[in-house]
Formats: C-alpha cells, sequence, structure tokens
C-alpha cells in the first residue's frame, strides 16, 4: 500500500531516500510547502545561502568532493534564475546536481503571475534534462528519475520545477525502487576490439603519452587508481587537463604537469610531439589543444570518453572507445597484463630523455622579489606550509590565481581540487570551498582567489558564518583584473582598457565585519608567518595577500597557436614587439 | 552556417581560435528521431540545432505510437560529415530521446512530403494549370471559377518544380507538411 502524502512531503521523502544529507538553498513563495517540511524533520540538513548562485556552486563544490550529487532548492523566478549561471558551470564541468524550484501554482502558468518565470525554457539548453511537474501523483517518480539522470552516464545537472500547487495536493509516494528510470542506461563497457587496438598501438608506441582529464575524475576513485597502476607499471608520461589534477599523482613520476593554454612546457611539448596520444576521460578543449590543424599533428589518437558526442567533435581519433573510464582501464588493464606487459622499452628511454630535456627549461621560473610578494611565491608557500595536511582540500576562483595554483599546488588525491574549468566562472570558489567544507567539517578548505573574482560573491561569507564552515579565503590582491590586463598587455597595446580594481573594501575591515578573521600580508618576510596564522585560526579567514601587481602567467600558448609556439616569461618582450616566436 | 569573413591574422587578438577548422563537402541528410512525446521535447530538438549552429531544412513531427507515446521527428538537416556526426550524436544522448536514425546512410529510403498549393487564373492559364497538375498527378481539392486547390504529394524536389510550373500560372499561396521519410525493405 503506498502512503499518501502532500507533493511537499514528497520532495523530503524522496531527498531523504535518495541518500540526500545537505541541501543548499533560499526560500521563497513558490517553496514555502517544501521549506515548511525541511522545518518539521531532522535528517536532511538545508544549508541557507545568501544568493541562489552560491548555492549551485556550494553544491558543485559538495559533489566534487564527494562523488555525490549536489542538491539545490530555490524559488520561482529570481530564484530559479540567479541560479542558472550555477547550473551552466555544472553542464559544462559535468557535475551531478539535482535542482529543485518552485514554480507559481500550475493555473497561474502563462498569465505572467508574481515571481514567475519560464524556468524549463530557460534551463532546457543548460540542464542534462528538465521536468515540469504538473501532477503530484507523478511527483516523486521524477525526483527520483532526475537522481538516475544526473548520476549516470556523463553527469550533469537537472532541474525539477514544482509549482506550489502540486507541493499542496496529495498522492501516493512511489518508492524509488518502483520508480521507472527511463530507457536511459548509458553504456559503460568499451568495445573490447577498440581497447585491444590501444592496448596493441601502447606496445609499440615510442612516443606516447596519456592525456587525462575530469571523466576520471567523475568515474570514482577507482578509476584513479587504475589509471595509476597502468602508467607506473607502463612507464610512459601523463599529463592531466585543469579538471583532471589528482587523478594521477603530482608526485609520481610520470607526471608532467598540467597542458594546455598555461600548462607546463614539457607537457605540451611531449603533446605536441607524441606518436601515442591516450585521451582518458579529456574532451580536447579549446585550451587544450590551441590550433587545432596543428594540434599533435604526428600521432595516433585514442579517445575514451562516455560521452559519444564527445568523440570527433573537435579533434579527429583513430581509436574511439565510448564507455567509462573505469571499465574501459579495467579492461585495457586486464588484456595489456595478459599480453605480456609490453612496452617498447629502448624508444620509451630515448622518449623519457627527450622530456627530461624540455624540463630543463623550467618553465615555472620567476623573478623572485624581497620587497613585494609574487603571487607564484604565495602559492609555492601554501603548498609547503600545507602539503602535508591529510585532508586539503582547493577551490579556485577564475584567473591568472586559478592557473597558478594549478601550477604551483600538488594533488596526490582525485575530488580535492575543485575549479570553474567549461564556463569560467569568476565567483565560483568562495561558495564552492563552503560546499566542500559542509561536506568534510574537519577538512582544510583553501578557496585561492584573486581579488575580483571573489567579490562577485562574496555575501556567501556570511553563509560560511552562519554554518561554522571555517574556510580559508586567500586572496591574491593585485588589484586588477589580472588575466585581463595580461592579454591587454600582450595583445591589446597595453590599453588597461576597465581591468584594474578601484575602490577595493578593506579585506580586514570586512572580515571584522562579518565576524571573521582578516589577515593582510604584503611583505614576502612575513609571508610564512601570516599563513600559519591562517590555518591555526579556528574559523573562517579572509586572508589579503598583497601582490606583485604587474606579473603575468607563463607559461601561455597565445590562441591559434599551436602547443610548439608557446611562450615562456623570457619571450613576452618578443612577443610584443611582434617578433616571430619559436 | 556559412563561415564568417574574418581577416587573416586577425584572430591572434581573440581569446578563441575562430577560423574554421574543417573546409568540407556538404551533404544533406534526413534523420529520423523517435521521441518521448512529452511537453519540450520539439523544443529540446530544435534548440540542439539553433544552440550549436546546426542547419535544419525540413522538420515534421507527429505522435506514432499513441499507447508508447512515442513521436517521430523526421529532420532534413545539411553540413560536412563530421557536423552530421556530431548531429547525431547530440541528438541521441538525450534523455527523451530514444532511437537516431540517419536514412541517407542506412540504404534506400522514401522520403515523401505534401503541398497544398493554391492557383488563381482565367483562360488558358487555367486550362494549362490543370494540364499540368494531371501531368504531376496533383488533386484539385477545391475550387472556383477563378482558383483551383492543388494538392499533391511528392518528393520534394517534385513538389518544387511543380510550384515553379505554377508560378506564372497564378500561383498565391503554397503550404507544405516537411518531408516524412521511410528506410525501404524491411
Amino acid at each position: 500500500m503506498s502512503r499518501m502524502m502532500t507533493g511537499a512531503k514528497m520532495v523530503v521523502q524522496a531527498l531523504r531516500d535518495q541518500g540526500v544529507e545537505v541541501v543548499f538553498g533560499y526560500p521563497g513563495g513558490a517553496v514555502l510547502p517544501i521549506y515548511d517540511e525541511i522545518f518539521q524533520q531532522n535528517d536532511i540538513r538545508h544549508v541557507l545561502v545568501r544568493h541562489e548562485q552560491g548555492a549551485v556552486h556550494m553544491a558543485e563544490g559538495y559533489a566534487r568532493s564527494t562523488g555525490k550529487p549536489g542538491v539545490v532548492l530555490v524559488t520561482s523566478g529570481p530564484g530559479a534564475t540567479n541560479a542558472v549561471t550555477g547550473i551552466v558551470d555544472a553542464l559544462m564541468d559535468s557535475i551531478p546536481l539535482v535542482v529543485l524550484s518552485g514554480q507559481v501554482p500550475t493555473f497561474m502558468i502563462g498569465t505572467d503571475g508574481f515571481q514567475e518565470a519560464d524556468t524549463v525554457g530557460i534551463t532546457r539548453p543548460v540542464t542534462k534534462m528538465n521536468w515540469l511537474v504538473k501532477d503530484t501523483a507523478k511527483l516523486s517518480e521524477t525526483i527520483h528519475q532526475a537522481f538516475h539522470v544526473a548520476t549516470s552516464g556523463r553527469p550533469g545537472p537537472v532541474l525539477i520545477d514544482i509549482p506550489k500547487d502540486v507541493q499542496f495536493a496529495e498522492a501516493a509516494y512511489t518508492e524509488p525502487q518502483k520508480a521507472r528510470t527511463s530507457h536511459y542506461q548509458p553504456k559503460v563497457k568499451g568495445d573490447i576490439e577498440a581497447i585491444t587496438r590501444m592496448v596493441e598501438l601502447l606496445e609499440t608506441a615510442e612516443r606516447p603519452v596519456f592525456y587525462t582529464g575530469g571523466g576520471v575524475i567523475n568515474s570514482g576513485p577507482g578509476a584513479a587508481q587504475l589509471l595509476r597502476e597502468w602508467v607506473d607499471a607502463a612507464g610512459v608520461p601523463i599529463t592531466s587537463t585543469l579538471m583532471g589534477l589528482g587523478a594521477y599523482p603530482a608526485s609520481g613520476k610520470h607526471w608532467l604537469g598540467m597542458l594546455g593554454m598555461h600548462g607546463l612546457y614539457e607537457a605540451n611539448l611531449a603533446m605536441h610531439g607524441c606518436d601515442l596520444m591516450i585521451n582518458v576521460g579529456a574532451r580536447f578543449d579549446d585550451r587544450i589543444t590551441g590550433r587545432v590543424a596543428d594540434f599533435s599533428p604526428n600521432s595516433a589518437k585514442v579517445h575514451i570518453d562516455i560521452d559519444a558526442s564527445s568523440i570527433n567533435k573537435v579533434i579527429r581519433v583513430d581509436v574511439p572507445i565510448v564507455g567509462d573510464v573505469g571499465h574501459v582501464l579495467e579492461d585495457a588493464l586486464r588484456l595489456w597484463k595478459a599480453r605480456g606487459r609490453k612496452v617498447n622499452r629502448e624508444a620509451l628511454a630515448r622518449w623519457w630523455d627527450q622530456i627530461n630535456e624540455w624540463k630543463k627549461i623550467n618553465c615555472l621560473a620567476f623573478k623572485p622579489s624581497a620587497s613585494s610578494i609574487k603571487p607564484q611565491y604565495a602559492l609555492q608557500r601554501l603548498q609547503e606550509l600545507t602539503k602535508d595536511h591529510p585532508k586539503r582540500y582547493i577551490t579556485t576562483e577564475v584567473g591568472q590565481h586559478q592557473m597558478w595554483a594549478a601550477q604551483f599546488l600538488h594533488f596526490d588525491q582525485p575530488n580535492r581540487w575543485m575549479t570553474s574549468g567549461g564556463l569560467g566562472t569568476m565567483g565560483y570558489g568562495l561558495p564552492a570551498s563552503i560546499g566542500v567544507q559542509v561536506a568534510h567539517p574537519d577538512a582544510l578548505v583553501i578557496n585561492v582567489a584573486g581579488e575580483a573574482s571573489w567579490l562577485m560573491n562574496m555575501q556567501e561569507m556570511g553563509t560560511a558564518m552562519q554554518f561554522r564552515a571555517p574556510v580559508k579565503q586567500f586572496i591574491l590582491n593585485n588589484e586588477r583584473l589580472g588575466m585581463v590586463r595580461q592579454w591587454q598587455e600582450l595583445l591589446h597595446g597595453e590599453r588597461y582598457s576597465s581591468s584594474w580594481s578601484e575602490s577595493l573594501p578593506d579585506f580586514v575591515k570586512l572580515a571584522e565585519a562579518f565576524g571573521c578573521k582578516g589577515i593582510k600580508c604584503s611583505d614576502p618576510a612575513d609571508l610564512d608567518d601570516a599563513i600559519r596564522e591562517m590555518l591555526a585560526y579556528d574559523g573562517p579567514v579572509i586572508f589579503d595577500c598583497l601582490v606583485e601587481k604587474h606579473e603575468n602567467c607563463f607559461p601561455m600558448i597565445p590562441s591559434g597557436k599551436p602547443h610548439n609556439e608557446m611562450l615562456l616569461a623570457a619571450d613576452a618582450s618578443a612577443f610584443k614587439s611582434g617578433a616571430v616566436l619559436v | 552556417m556559412s563561415p564568417l569573413n574574418i581577416k587573416q591574422g586577425s584572430t591572434s587578438h581573440s581569446a578563441y581560435d575562430l577560423r574554421d577548422p574543417y573546409t568540407e563537402v556538404i551533404e544533406s541528410h534526413t534523420l529520423a528521431v523517435i521521441v518521448d512525446n512529452e511537453s519540450g521535447v520539439l523544443a529540446r530538438v530544435i534548440g540542439l540545432f539553433s544552440g550549436r549552429g546546426y542547419n535544419i531544412d525540413s522538420l515534421t513531427v507527429a505522435e506514432v505510437d499513441h499507447t508508447g507515446h512515442r513521436s517521430r521527428i523526421t529532420i532534413v538537416t545539411r553540413g560536412t560529415p563530421q557536423v552530421i556526426d556530431q548531429i547525431k550524436a547530440q541528438l541521441a544522448r538525450m534523455v527523451p530521446v530514444h532511437e537516431v536514425h540517419d536514412l541517407t546512410v542506412d540504404g534506400p529510403s522514401v522520403e515523401r512530403e505534401l503541398a497544398l498549393l493554391k492557383v488563381a487564373g482565367k483562360g488558358d492559364h487555367r486550362i494549362e494549370a490543370l494540364r499540368l497538375a494531371e501531368i504531376f498527378r496533383a488533386n484539385v481539392v477545391d475550387s472556383t471559377l477563378e482558383s483551383f486547390v492543388f494538392e499533391m504529394t511528392g518528393a520534394p524536389e517534385k513538389i518544387d518544380a511543380f510550384a515553379e510550373l505554377m508560378r506564372p500560372l497564378g500561383l498565391r499561396e503554397i503550404a507544405r507538411t516537411g518531408v516524412a521519410a521511410l528506410a525501404r525493405g524491411l
């Protein structure tokens, strides 16, 4: 006998049955019945945010650090539209989210009612799937389906729009095991012939490289473990996208560092010069490929991706393998072992000699300064002082600081690095750090930020305070929109159009206003002590690290250039004067 | 998606490489997409085409399985082989999409479209219109002393040809359903 209950009660029951522990949200007229149900129970915790965009980024941080779907609850109209940026962010980075939005009552839909917006229309192109539920009898089943869709195949955000009268009406509750999970069952096992072809290619390759991405992280810790085992046993160099950092440990001996526009010299040249590229769960993003026509011109390319539409979207590959990274790697590793663990040892040794030559360039070198804090130095010190922490999680905002963080902070485990990759959403890091901290209350969670990005969602410090999330906001403050300024310097004749931060708040006083701790540091000699003070404080900290204002982020592949036309710090002046690059 | 006129070298100032990576032959393909007949599904499919810059030359949709609530969307689209593959993959990964068939590559298929054409005229023009309609096997479904409405079914090219012939004879209006298509044989 099915239980009868209201739609609002159904929402809470379905979330409970889906194992949800935390919901990030903001109340409003069209979701009041659901909030009333949340009030009357203790299984699901509600984190009240200060702006709905923050709720979505928190849910993303929660999802990325736990591997579980993040859940968001917002009201109709502005509540839903404010959530849109976060939803797009989750779509671009394949983060599983279930967003519940209130809607005006069904009989008012289409009348331009108060706080009415066509939420399913607005979010249709930016969700994996969305539903407007007009019948309470279908609500619980739809929620169960939503969790299935968000977490199956390539993960992504889904949205359920729930009119207020549907929340009040009563109907029978459908248990998760009785819900139709629809025909949507993406294939996880890769084609064994293609996997065999990949193994054969690896056995004879002279200059192989693994190029891994967020798909490894999304596939789960088992996938990262299999990747590590194969890479280390085969002795093949490995690089990763921004999204995939931590899948293979930065301390691992085959690690080349991140690749791409601001990736490491050795990683990009290995990509350019390889004869076999094995793409594991990455999508040949334009920040990775540079000029497509000249991308890794002499390599056979293997692409493992759970989403068939990623294959041949940007780069034509020779061996496509559609399947879940974990399943494919498991088959590949078993096959490779069964065939005698072969690699071309001599050629591989020559390839490593070449890579070690490239490493000597020391592409991350920067001019140290005794008078001002170089942002790279700040991150080197942060790395040094936090690397031994067993539970260190890093989030970032978007810009130069993000790239430096990817270059200078090292990740030995997956799910420890949360950054907005595809959409590049300034304002992501602070709320994401809170979401991570909510999921891991005893962890050290640091948001590496720029002052301009950080200001975009700084109201969420209120959330951090209210929910006792001791997040550390490490702001590299150059009083500039650093990445914009860098492009203007290098590509737009040093005309710095609107790229400086004026009328900045006093961050220490701002911290005091929120009731947390503020630290300011401008002298490299004081930096270590200041960082230690931040780490020792039991509560949220806003760390205003005043850094060198005109530092540029290198290496850099100018857009439309191939990997072997990378710009190193020393070349920058030549580039500006229009000289031809190597 | 016609390429924009971008001056050589000007994209070095952009954060994106703006040049078309592939310039290849453009092909026309007829796709049959079987979807759940639920609210918003057509918007989802059309939105994919507009959002990703694909072409739609013709689109028809109707529920074909009333008990299973499945609709068949027939889309005629154009693009390079790489774009056509992308379109199929992007359609196939949509949650309410059950099947995607490329009738152009799956083997021979029949494509038919229905058109209604209103032709106004007197005297010789009227007689000539009727004579041509007979040749094209178009039926007269409405008639006044000064006009006909012809109904014809056929491949889109046949309808184009007939409409072209009717133009000098007083073609006033034309309504077309778009293409419906099925693979030949079993």
